[in-house]
């Protein structure tokens, strides 16, 4: 089998009663990508990830891995592996024992397991904590621990829930990447379900951007960023300014950093506004700008010069290449 | 004593007087046996009478055995009720609570009508068959106890999540419930195997009309016939109560520290 066509779905529907949640969903990943599945909550994400995982059974469709089609099977026959948003560790068992459980049902000897279960607290930074228990560990320490357990056993495909959401911001954004790292060094195909945008594009090879059990756009995030093909994946990915359609025609916009307060080599259109509001978010100054009938958002760099206050008149610069046709 | 907390120390005063009177009552008239000063005579004569000690036995090995069957019968059937059958949970409460309300006077003339020697299933033909008719309701009469505190445990675990992990891992239902769901709600069987043991222990009705040696019919019969012993032995049973329910307590503080459930 080769790398290509790793982790296939196709035509996926799941109703609930009458309720259809997913309608109709078709990917194709290849072996190793980090796939995100991102949209607004409701949408269905969850739902996918859980037929893949074998939890819930699809009205219709079909679910391949490495050429075999799931479809049918147990989620204990799938060889896949689950992180849990609640961590889910076992809480009569200690961390390496819950490190070690898959291990331990797929038959391993004892010896082999704790060769493993000490690899995988290594690769989790967490070397020695064998013998404590989930309780006696940090909300971000039993997610790693979480992680560990469900690629012990070496899953076929790895399947994370909104595995950072319990967390605080500060580690949620390390988690992530160090996440990320550990995917990388094992090669390990996964699909991370999410509904923040700036998580998603931060950590991912692809990115599904979903929306009423329907796919909106699937692509890299640099990709759904600068070329959203629908309407919704460009306002739900990033901020986005509606021009004055005077000047601009019907449903067109811009991203907020790519308007200047100054003249740049690419820049080919002028607008004139006041500004009404500035936010300093450190690295970055967040102006607001009233524009003929509409309030544009601006991001630019904080450059160490005085910036400009409430109530001036600006000139704002934007290159017309960079204005986005709103599509259905 | 500030008047505002009058009232409650008196209501308290009385409900304690009330059951702890005839107990000390009791205590009291069961030192009594040699005239003139107090001793335990009394319970030297319970202890040393061998039937008593036989009865006894018997009714604890019944009991370990109410107690293994009540737990695997209640342990899975919870569990699937609360993983799969969500709305069936109100049923369950409904039917785990009929023992209560249905007398075990009732419950033992089914079960001889059902199983006497010349129907299909004679379990009352022979003494094995009636000790395992005696198990079972004995099982059936624990089983608002047993259900109870199963369920309570289960409550205190997310059972669908932590089935979920397993079950990705590749375990399987038997492994589920033996490695992750009963370690996890132990303490909550063991107070239900503690309460089921105290009512065996007890429990005359179906033993006596079932014609089986268990303790409490023999404690019926000491009661009718002497006059000392029947005292010893209501502490005796009190204190067995009380051990268990002390168990209970003393377990709790063992429950498994899990992290907080979020569903
Ligand atoms: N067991 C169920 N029975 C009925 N409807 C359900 C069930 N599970 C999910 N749904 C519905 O399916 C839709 C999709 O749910 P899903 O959990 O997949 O959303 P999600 O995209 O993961 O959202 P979130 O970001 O909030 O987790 C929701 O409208 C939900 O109400
Ligand atoms: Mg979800």
């Amino acid at each position: 089998m080769s790398d290509q066509h790793f982790l296939r779905v196709e035509g996926l529907t799941k109703h609930y009663g009458t309720n259809a949640v997913v309608k109709g969903v078709s990917f194709d990943f290849s072996k190793g990508e980090f796939i995100s599945l991102l949209g607004p909550s409701g949408c269905g994400k969850t739902t996918i990830l859980r037929m893949i995982a074998g939890f819930e059974t699809p009205s219709s469709g079909t679910i391949q891995v490495d050429g075999e089609d799931i479809t049918a099977l147990r989620p204990n026959q799938r060889r896949l592996g689950m992180v849990f948003q609640a961590y889910a560790l076992f809480p009569n068992l200690t961390v390496g024992d819950n490190i070690g459980f898959g291990l331990k049902v797929a038959g391993l000897g004892r010896e082999q397991r704790r060769a493993r279960v000490e690899e995988m607290l290594k690769l989790i930074g967490l070397p020695g904590f064998e013998k404590r228990f989930p309780y006696e560990m940090s909300g971000g320490q039993q997610q790693r621990v979480a992680l560990a357990r469900a690629i012990a056993p070496r899953p076929r495909l790895l399947l994370l829930d909104e595995p950072l959401s319990a967390l605080d911001a500060k580690i949620r954004v390390s988690l992530r990447e160090e996440i990320r790292a550990i995917q990388r060094e094992l090669g390990i195909t996964t699909v991370f379900v999410t509904h923040d945008q700036e998580e998603a594009l931060s950590i991912s090879d692809r990115i599904v951007v979903m929306n009423a059990g329907n796919i909106e756009q699937l692509g890299t995030p640099h990709d759904i960023y600068n070329r959203p093909s629908t309407r919704f994946a460009a306002t739900f990915v990033g901020h986005l300014n509606t021009l004055p359609a005077a000047s601009f025609g019907p449903d067109r916009a811009i991203r907020p950093e790519l308007i200047s307060l100054t003249q740049r080599p690419d820049t080919d259109t002028t607008l004139s506004g006041i500004v009404s509001d500035i936010g300093f978010m450190g690295s970055v100054l967040r102006l607001k700008v009233d524009v003929a009938d509409v309030r544009l958002s601006i991001d630019t760099f904080n450059a160490n010069s005085t910036p400009p206050q409430r109530g001036d008149a600006v000139t704002l610069h934007l290159a017309s290449r960079d204005v986005l046709a709103l599509g259905a | 004593m500030k008047p505002r907390k009058f009232w409650p120390w008196l209501v308290f005063t009385l409900g304690a007087a009330y059951f702890l009177v005839p107990l000390i009552a009791t205590f009291e008239f069961s030192l009594k046996m040699r005239r003139g000063y107090y001793s335990f005579d009394s319970y030297g004569s319970v202890f040393s009478d061998p039937a008593f000690q036989a009865t006894f036995a018997y009714s604890a090995l019944i009991g370990v055995f109410a107690i293994v069957v009540g737990i695997v019968v209640v342990v899975p059937a919870v569990y699937f009720v609360r993983l799969r059958l969500p709305h069936l949970r109100p049923l369950m409460e409904f039917i785990t609570l009929l023992p209560l309300i249905i007398p075990a006077i009732v419950l033992v003339y089914g079960y001889i009508r059902l199983y006497n020697s010349s129907s299909i299933v004679p379990f009352t033909g022979s003494a094995l068959g009636t000790d395992i008719l005696l198990i079972c309701g004995y099982v059936t009469l624990a089983m608002p106890y047993m259900y109870r505190a199963v369920d309570t445990g289960m409550r205190a675990i997310d059972v669908k999540t932590l089935t979920e992990a397993a079950q990705i891992m590749g375990a399987d239902t038997l492994r589920i419930i033996t490695s992750i769901i009963l370690p996890n709600i132990l303490v909550a069987v063991l107070s239900g195997a503690f309460l089921t043991f105290a009512i065996v222990i007890g429990e005359f009705t179906i033993a006596s009309l079932l014609n089986r040696p268990a303790f409490g019919p023999y404690l019926q019969n000491i009661g009718a016939n002497r006059a000392y012993e029947p005292s010893a032995l209501a502490i005796i049973s009190f204190i067995i109560t009380w051990g268990a329910m002390g168990m209970i307590q003393l377990l709790a503080r063992f429950a498994p520290r899990s992290a907080p459930v979020t569903d």
